[in-house]
């Protein structure tokens, strides 16, 4: 199968009073639409390897190619246009807009990448809303809803523009084990209707056990990659 | 659209900061229209009430002989200017007058009445009896009533300096506000003076009115060049009120100065409280660059949070300015009931203003706009 996801010889060191390496020459391939997990315990590294994959941070050496375009050497807004295009992001602490109702934030990053007309997504934001059962909420302001009810916002906003790859951060951090197990078996069923390659941080290993592929981390370096 | 929208959405959110920005920049144009407009009012009313019925441009004999050769060719002349508002002549001489057994000095002055009224507004300052109906009627001042104690109907006799008498019925009382010409000025009709005098048909003095009264130093000046009489003088009012001139052009730079300090005010407070909320909505511009909105897009918020606090913040302004200039002249008002000053309202000033505080605005999201250009997704999403 084609890796869409390929980290070469990646090294990240954080600069300050003392410089602090954070990953280790990593080296990792993600093939088209599988479902993957990484996990360590916390500071080994993982989420820091998340924002290098998601774009949202450079490595210090090493080279990243996201869906056959090398990242690391792009500029700014020919990163934004990648992950507005191929990326969805799901993040431990939901990071909706507070400002906006459950609906606005879903279609924000379709609102970005500027496709028009607003009404050929209709019918996708409600396939996502009554797939993540938040229909109910949908013009609700995101901060009159509950933690799991926020992050399936989140997961539906990761998804509005059919992203190829789609990453999650400690996605269960904040929600109780039967959230959790809902949220995993939504993030199975995308996986299975869409083909969407899944890359998910936890350090929760009941979380990891949904995906088909776990890779752990320790002190920035891979240290067993298990494909079920 | 896009950041326009969701700059509308964080003024929203921002509930009493943002009224507290809209209301800032109220008060600030409030005051500066309100200042401004004042002190033009203040500016128009003083010269209108000094100079409005007066001339604005006399032209006199600069020779031994007082009376102006051929004046009815240069008053041709004149009548083709497009800046000139109103052109009259005048024949015009000292004279003595009795009280008692000592003369008094006053200034006989004849006029070719229908358009020097439109200068003076003889007929609005009739403050008794009626106008002059025959050579044999003249008008008085008030303040000349008063002195020689005589009314109208009563005679008036009038010595020229070569001691010709003459005795004129006082048809009526005028009030020309200054209380020099009340005291001085007979007002007869032109022929009167003419024979008076022996003038035959020439007169002393051609007066107009312009109209652009601040240009009428530079009409002036033309004049001399196109008219080139030495024999002629050509005085303005800019020349004859040099010390109301400085006084105004004084009131008219504090006015700048306080309008420009004003403005300055409005940029730095926007600036600065624009900049808070990059600060404040750090977290909402890193989840928007993690889901790709480039950096333009995402600075042109903090530009259009500016345009939109300006527009609303200065026509409030402009609404709060106008009521506080009709609030002050309603309650300043003299002792006849009427108001102290004459409100002009430069419609052309209320728009320059509220475009300079809506660019002032815009140009106070600049710095926050740029600050939002370094932000970065990751130290967003790293910090929690």
């Amino acid at each position: 199968m084609n890796s869409i996801i390929e980290l070469k010889n990646v090294d990240k060191t954080y600069p300050g009073a003392v410089e602090t390496q954070v990953l280790f020459d990593v080296n990792l391939r993600f093939e088209h639409g599988s479902c993957n997990s990484v996990v360590g315990e916390s500071g080994s590294g993982k989420s820091t390897l998340l924002n290098i994959i998601g774009t949202l941070d450079k490595p210090t050496r090493g080279a990243v190619i996201i869906n056959g375009r090398r990242t690391d050497t792009m500029d700014k807004n020919r990163l934004a246009e990648l992950r507005n295009e191929t990326i969805g992001f799901v993040f431990q602490f939901h990071y909706l807009l507070p400002e906006f109702t459950a609906m606005e934030n879903v279609l924000m990053p379709y609102l970005i990448s500027k496709r028009k007309p607003l009404s050929d997504i209709s019918e996708k934001v409600v396939e996502l809303f009554d797939m993540l059962g938040i229909a109910k909420w949908k013009n609700s302001l995101v901060t009159k809803l509950s933690g799991g009810q926020q992050q399936r916002v989140a997961i539906a906003r990761a998804l509005i523009n059919n992203p190829k790859i789609f990453l999650a951060d400690e996605p269960s951090g904040n929600l109780d084990s039967d959230t959790t197990e809902k949220i995993c078996n939504v993030f199975r069923e995308i996986n299975e209707k869409y083909g969407t390659t899944f890359v998910v941080v936890t350090h929760d290993r009941r979380v990891a056990e949904h995906t088909d592929r776990i890779v752990e981390i320790k002190d920035g370096r891979i240290i067993a990659d298990t494909r079920k | 659209m896009l950041s326009f929208k969701i700059a509308v959405r964080f003024l929203k959110s921002g509930g009493a900061q943002t009224a507290l920005i809209v209301i800032g920049i109220a008060v600030a144009i409030s005051i500066q229209i309100f200042v401004g407009l004042l002190i033009d009012s203040l500016q128009k009313t003083l010269v209108d009430r000094t100079i409005g019925n007066s001339p604005q441009i006399t032209i006199t004999s600069s020779t031994d002989i007082i009376t102006i050769r051929s004046w009815e060719s240069i008053v041709e002349r004149l009548r083709q200017l497009d800046s000139a508002k109103t052109i009259t002549v005048s024949a015009s001489a000292n004279a003595f007058t009795q009280k008692g057994n000592s003369s008094l000095p006053i200034i006989i002055r004849g006029f070719e009445f229908e358009s020097a009224d439109r200068i003076y507004n003889f007929r609005n300052s009739l403050y008794e009896g009626r106008l002059f109906k025959s050579q044999r009627e003249v008008l008085i001042g008030k303040e000349l009533r008063d002195e020689l104690e005589i009314d109208v109907g009563d005679k008036l006799v009038v010595i020229t300096p070569s001691g010709k008498a003459s005795t004129f019925i006082i048809s009526g009382v005028y009030d020309l506000g200054v209380a020099s010409i009340n005291k001085t000025w007979i007002i007869v009709d032109l022929e009167t003076a003419q024979r008076l005098f022996g003038f035959q048909n020439r007169v002393t003095s051609i007066e107009m009115t312009v109209n652009d009264i601040f240009g009428a130093d530079l009409i002036a000046r033309l004049l001399e060049q196109e008219l080139g009489n030495d024999d002629l003088t050509i005085e303005n009012w800019k020349e004859q009120n040099e010390e109301l001139l400085s006084g105004l052009e004084g009131q008219r730079i504090s006015s700048i100065v306080i309008q420009a300090v004003i403005i300055a005010s409005v940029v730095i407070a926007i600036s600065s409280i624009l900049a808070i909320t990059v600060l404040q909505k750090s977290r909402e511009i890193g989840i928007l660059k993690a889901m790709g909105i480039k950096d333009f897009p995402a600075s042109l918020i903090f530009i259009y949070q500016g345009l939109v606090v300006g527009l609303v913040g200065s026509t409030l302004g402009v609404l709060l300015g106008l009521g506080l200039l009709y609030g002050f002249n309603a309650f300043t008002i003299g002792p006849d009931g009427s108001s102290l000053v004459d409100l002009y309202i430069g419609y052309g000033f209320i728009l320059r203003s509220w475009l300079v505080a809506v660019s002032a605005s815009i140009v106070a999201g600049i710095v926050p706009a740029r600050r939002s250009l370094k932000l970065s997704p990751v130290e967003v999403i790293r910090e929690g």
